[in-house]
Order: C-alpha cells, then structure tokens, then sequence
C-alpha cells in the first residue's frame, strides 16, 4: 500500500535512533500508512533500538494504532459522555447495520472502518461523528448514511473525494 | 493551514532582554488602532465544525472586493473562546463588540452592507433572551457571558492564537520578563505558594506545595529535572484544557517556562492528545514563534536562562492522563502506572525529579508572577482559590465553557449561566469530575464548586466536565457507561482495577436487565470500597465514585429496574417498550420506512403500530418521527 504522507525511509530519518521516539515513528507509520504491517513494525524497533516485543506492546496498547489495514475513509463515532447521553451508542449499532461492519472493523470492500472515540471534545456538538477529517454535528446515522453514500459516490467519479475541515 | 516558515508576520529580531520585550509590547499596542473594524470569527473546533473557516473565506472574499477597511482575523479561537459552542459559528464585529451567532456564509454580505458599511446590527442575528425574547447586541451583555469570571480565559476569544505579536500585545511573556529580570527562583515558587493554586487536573493538590517538593528533591539529587504539561484531557465531557492550548497557548508555555525558571529545568514536555489536532498545531507554532523571538531556547531574553520543551503526541490511552503513566509514555513505552512509593516530584520522568501540571495549572501560573499571589488568593474562597473553568454539557440550554471564581454554587453555572434543562424542567443531577466523579441531585445543587465541597459531598472537582442530566436520563445508565469506559481503559496491571471494574460493571448489566437483589447494591457498595482501597492508581481508586453517589441520591432508581422492572428514565433497553400514540400519528409512514426491523406497519394516513415482539428498540422512529407520536415506556 502506497504511503498517504511520508514514506519509510523519510519517517525513520526523522528521529533520532532512540527508545523514547519508538511511540513518534509508529504514530507516523499509522498515519502515512493507515495502519502498522509487521515489517514496519520491525523496521521501526530497528531504529528505535528495541526489541520487536516491546513495540508490539506498545503498539497494542494504544487505541490509536492498528495492526490490519484500514479502510479508505475512516469514521469515528465520539462516545464521550455528552454524546452517550444524546444517542451516540445508538448511532454505532445503527451504522454496524448498515455499513455491515463492527465497531472497529473495516467494510468487506475496505471502503469504510468503523471507530468509536472516547471523546472528541466537542461536546456541544453531541453526537458527533468524524468522518475523515470532518465533523458531523448533531448527527444521526441516517444523515450519515447520505454522507458516506456520497463519498462513496465521489470516489468512483473523480478518484478521491475526502473532505477536509 | 499554517506553516511554521511564514508563521511571524513581521519580521522581528531576537528580543535580547525584559526591556526589549517590554520596549517591543509598546510598540505593538502603539500600532493597534482601536477603532479599526474587525471580524473576528470563532475558529474553534466546535465551530469549524459548523463551517466557520467558510465563513471567514465569505469574508475575505468580500472585503478585498469591496474595499473596506476592516482586517478578517482568522484562526482565532475554539469552541471555548466565545463560549456559546452551542450558538456558532460566532462572529464578533470590534469595536462595537456586536455579537453574531449561528453565521452563515450567507449571511455575510449582509453583515458587511448593513454592520460594516451602514453601521447597524443585523438584529435576525443577535442572540435573543430566551426569558424576555429580546435581541441582545453586544458579549457582555449575554447572561452566558455577563455571569462568568473570565481569568484565564481572558485572552481567548480576543486574540489570534496563531499569531505571538498579537498574544505579546495582550501582555503575553510579562511575567516571564518580571521573573527573568528581577525574580529569584525562590521569590517565584513563593508567589506560586501564596496564590493558593491547587492543581487543576482533579485531584486539587496545592501546586506551590508540588514545586516546594521538587525543591528539596533537587537538593538531594541535583539536576536535571522536568517540567511537563498534562494535555492528555481524557475525561469525556471535559474540553477547557483542549481551549486553552487552542485558543491561548502561549498562557501555557509561559507558565511552563516559568516553571522552568523557578526549578531550573532546561528540557519540558507538553504531553496532548492526539484527538486535539489543532492544540497540537497551535502550540508548535506558538513555540517555533517564541523561539524566534529568544523566548523559549538558548538564553532566554539574554538572561543566561536556557530552556526548550517538545511535545509528545498521546496515542490514546485514558490511563496516561496518569502522571506516572504518562511519564513511561514519554519514555516511548506502554501507559502503565507505578506504585507511588516514591513521589514524581522526586523520581519522575526517566527516574528524575519532575513537576507535572495540567493545562489550566500551567495557564495560571503567569497571571500569578504578574499580579501577585496574594491578588490571585483574593479571587475564590480560602481553600480554592482563584477561578476553574468548567465545561458544561449535555442537557442545558446554553452548553459551553464556563469560567467562575471558585466556591458559587451548582445552580448559578447549571441554571443562571446554562439557562437550565431545555423545556424548563429542572435538572436531574450533574455529574461533575467524569468518570472518577460523582454526581449532585437537585436538591443539592447550592453546594458551593470548589474542591472540598464537591468531595463532602460525594463527588469530586475533577478536570471541570459538568454534565447535566434530566429526566430522560437514567443512572443506572450512566453509572455503567463510565464503568465500561473505566474497565476498557484499565491497564489491566493490578487485579482490584482489572477484575473489580469487570464485576461492577455485570452487576449494573444485570440491573439493566431488570436482574438483582437488594443484597447485590450491597455487595456492589462492598466491592467499590474494595477497589477504592486496593488499585494501584487513581483509575482504579477513584472508579467507583460514580456508582456510590448515584446508589446513594438514587438508590429507588436501582430498585425499579429489578423489583418493577421498570426503567423511569425510559433508557434502558431490556425494560422499555417502543409504542405509537394513535392520537398523534398521522401516518406518514416515515418511521415505517426507517425502521431497520421492519416491524412497524400502517396504511398510509392511518395510526401506525410497531410489532413489540420485533422491536430491537433502537429508538430510530423516535428520532424520524416528526409528531412525536412514539412513546417509551
């Protein structure tokens, strides 16, 4: 898979070959390549001079990184306290519905992965879904539906079609 | 997007003493015009979210066409700035100080004909009293607005957060410079003592007490040491912190410079989460500006004083808003806490001395040196000084940030500020300090905010999320909801955390149900004293706060899940049936279509009924249905 941001050779540059960069270097892999593959993950413990164990538990256990590859667009549905209030756990069992995916898998056509989040801090806005880069105040998962629907849309017709903030 | 190159819009000489600084301030604040107009739009997540960066491209646009005299000030601020999340995007016209909510790209050509060139308000958009329905023109007039105490968010929403001149010129690095020019590092940490600060992340320990520690440690064991920040605002419901890097980031990185100064540390951490993508931004360019100005790096304003800080990016993990688990996260390895035999001020990142604060600690700390600690004691009650900033969310009218002195009670923030539940019901309880918190019922809701009130009475400060719950929500819920996230993030290290947690939180399942005894509130009371007493860190010891208080201000509540089976709140899904009132229902056959089951049926215009024995009760046709013909029950 083609990397979306820095490629490998210009992450491992970037830091100096030390343990405490083990955490920066895997963060810049997931988000270049959506995901950490086994040979990146070795490449990065090479660097960061330690043992593949360690930044396999480091890598499991921080909810930021991902070990199977992502979908295309990722949507993040908020289940901070506010948005559990206002119906955010509704929106996730709605959208694993209809997108026929669990929470925190990826769609059969790798279009779509599903995430909760914690909280994204924009409480007044609850529920909030990120999609992407943008986010959906206010939302419910039929509305949501539309959007992706349209991404979905867009891909096919011009090849990209993310929205950013 | 900024980019760091460009980011100084003047072209500015390294600032080689106070004076210069000083000499510098004057010389931004001499070129300011005070009656020039200004746009300023809220560009706070919140309200980006809402399309706010349209709205300032609307303006931009419009103005070079139209040639008018006015600078659109961009990128300013969060949700928290202007407060009103809830209301924007926000748009502010100076010097007026007319206040504009919910703008539209559409709108601005007419806030540009009628406000910029004609000079009158837009009245459609003015907020309107919802008690006397009147239009209300300017900020500060706005209950919302008038009630607070703005202290340490008393830049944001002023100034443009990506843009030190403009910081500088709002007294930004003054404390810096008074501390760097005449301050010895014992005078700074007694100013510090004497303000009475208690740390503003939760747990309220009195921040000159912190340094103090760190003194005598480094006595002991010499340097180097550490100053870092706390960024890592994992409490949901909570997200001043997250404001404050935004909207003020320079507040934070000069309270941790001075923190610096007063322990002579020469490396900082600033620890954020990685959810807060434009803290991030924010504060990397308020640091490659301060550095350009000799700010921040080697020999600070030519003292002699040399200091740097990075920031970590957190990879999600609630655990690491641990002080000890953030440290092994510096460190670049997983979030687990340590045993605090020995405390952090003593032995903390890589092994040394090291003075962790939150963000708003850090961003009080330069109002301090500058005005005094004793001015800071003055604000407040006597043993919770100064201000707190609380976020106030979930059923209230006006949900946002909210900055008050310590000490005035729950009503004045949740009715007076928040304009109370929509509908005009009054509240059920708040649920204050997140999922380490408790909640205050109604009938207690005169208890003074401030860290010894909240804890008498069951609750605790925490980082400020104030949650508002009414009628329609249920404890029961809520006490599980903060469980499953509790027991998700547990590190899994000690066994009270992890197992404990995992028991609770089937118990509460199982009164969801409609399952239990009066025997099992008990048990869950003995287990939570367990766990409080047993877990390693304050995860695990503070986790069962929301299941004591919410058993004890609503124990009946406990009781009619498993002896009527009954849900008052109408929430949980085991014990409520979805059903259509014939009365209201016009047939519209919206929900009918909606219904992911396919278990509501009705011919068209005629009263609907859903099928119980199908209803997966997801609550979709009470959402679709425009006539509110669906009951719960």
């Amino acid at each position: 898979m083609a990397p979306v941001g820095k490629d490998m050779d210009t992450i491992l540059e970037q830091y100096p070959a030390k343990p405490e960069y083990l955490i920066f270097l895997l963060q810049d892999i997931q988000s270049s390549y959506g995901y950490i593959s086994q040979e990146s993950m070795q490449q990065a413990s090479d660097h960061a001079g330690v043992p593949l164990t360690q930044a396999y538990s480091v890598a499991t256990f921080y909810q930021s990184f991902r070990l199977d590859p992502s979908g295309e667009h990722e949507v993040r549905v908020c289940l901070g306290t506010a948005c559990h209030l206002k119906g955010g756990q509704r929106i996730v069992e709605e959208l694993e519905r209809r997108l026929n995916v669990e929470a925190g898998g990826t769609t059969a056509d790798m279009r779509f992965t599903l995430n909760t989040v914690n909280c994204v801090g924009a409480c007044a806005l609850a529920p909030v879904v990120v999609v992407d880069d943008d986010y959906h105040a206010n939302t419910t998962a039929r509305k949501l539906e539309k959007h992706l629907k349209k991404l979905e849309h867009d891909v096919t017709a011009d090849g990209e079609g993310q929205g950013h903030v | 997007m900024y980019s760091l190159n460009s980011a100084l819009r003047v072209d500015t000489p390294r600032l080689d003493s106070a004076e210069a600084l000083n000499a510098y301030r004057e010389n931004l604040i001499a070129g300011q015009d005070p009656n020039q107009t200004l746009v300023v739009v809220c560009h706070g997540t919140g309200c980006m979210a809402n399309g706010s960066n349209r709205v300032t491209a609307a303006f931009q646009n419009a103005i070079e066409g139209a040639d008018i005299k006015a600078k659109v000030m961009p990128g300013i601020k969060t949700t928290g700035c202007q407060g009103f999340c809830s209301r924007g995007p926000l748009v502010l016209i100076r010097p007026q100080g007319l206040f504009y909510q919910r703008v539209k790209e559409k709108d601005v050509e007419e806030i540009i004909q009628r406000t910029l060139i004609e000079g009158q308000p837009v009245e459609r958009l003015l907020y309107k009293d919802p008690q006397t329905g009147k239009r209300i023109h300017t900020e500060q007039e706005i209950p919302f607005y008038k009630l607070q105490e703005r202290v340490v968010l008393h830049n944001i929403g002023k100034i443009d957060p990506t843009d030190i001149t403009d910081a500088i010129a709002a007294g930004a690095y003054r404390a810096l410079a008074k501390a760097l020019s005449g301050m010895t590092l014992e005078q700074v940490v007694s100013e510090v003592e004497q303000s009475g600060l208690r740390g503003r992340g939760g747990a309220g320990f009195p921040t000159g007490r912190k340094w103090r520690s760190a003194m005598a440690a480094i006595e002991k064991k010499g340097r180097p040491v550490y100053v870092v920040v706390n960024g890592d605002e994992g409490d949901p419901g909570a997200f001043m912190d997250r404001t404050i890097m935004e909207g003020d980031p320079h507040s934070v990185l000069e309270g941790l410079i001075l923190g610096a100064y007063a322990l002579g540390a020469e490396q900082g951490y600033l620890y954020v989460r990685a959810e807060y993508p434009l803290a991030i931004q924010h504060l990397e360019i308020a640091m490659a500006q301060a550095r350009e100005l000799g700010l921040l790096g080697e020999n600070i304003l030519n003292s002699g004083f040399s200091f740097d800080a990075r920031i970590n990016r957190g990879a999600g993990a609630f655990v690491c808003g641990e002080s000890t688990a953030l440290f092994t996260s510096i460190e670049g390895k997983p979030g687990n806490p340590r045993p605090k035999y020995t405390r952090s001020v003593e032995e903390g990142l890589w092994g040394r001395p090291t003075i962790l604060n939150n963000v708003e600690t850090w961003a009080n700390v330069p109002l301090i040196i500058d005005k005094g600690g004793d001015w800071y004691a003055g604000l407040g009650v006597p043993h919770s000084t100064g201000t707190k900033v609380f976020s106030l969310v979930g059923k209230v009218n006006n949900v946002g940030l909210v900055e008050v002195p310590m000490g005035v009670p729950v009503s004045h923030i949740v009715e007076a500020i928040g304009g109370g539940v929509p509908g005009g019901a009054p509240f059920k309880a708040v649920q204050t300090g997140g999922p380490s918190g408790g909640c205050i019922p109604y009938h207690l809701k005169e208890t003074p905010v401030d860290f010894d009130s909240l804890t008498k009475a069951g609750s605790m400060m925490g980082s400020g999320a104030m949650i508002v719950m009414d009628d329609s929500d249920c404890v029961v819920d809520v006490a599980r909801y903060f469980l499953r996230f509790l027991e998700e993030e547990s590190c899994g290290k000690c066994l009270p955390c992890r197992l404990g947690l995992t028991r609770m939180r089937e118990m509460l399942d199982a009164f969801s149900k409609g399952v239990g005894t009066e025997r099992d509130i008990e048990d869950l009371i003995s287990l939570s004293q367990a766990i409080q007493d047993g877990a390693l860190c304050a995860l695990g010891s503070s986790a069962p706060n929301p299941v004591l208080t919410t058993i004890n201000y609503f124990r009946d509540e406990y009781r009619a899940h498993f002896s009527d089976h009954k849900c008052p709140a109408g929430v949980c899904k085991d014990l409520i049936t979805f059903s259509i009132d014939p009365d209201a229902c016009t047939g519209c056959r919206s929900c009918a279509r909606q219904c992911p089951n396919n278990c509501i049926s009705g011919e068209k215009k005629q009263p609907h009924v859903i099928d119980a024995n199908q209803c997966i009760r997801c609550g979709i046709c009470k959402e679709t249905c425009k006539f509110d013909a669906v009951r719960v029950s």
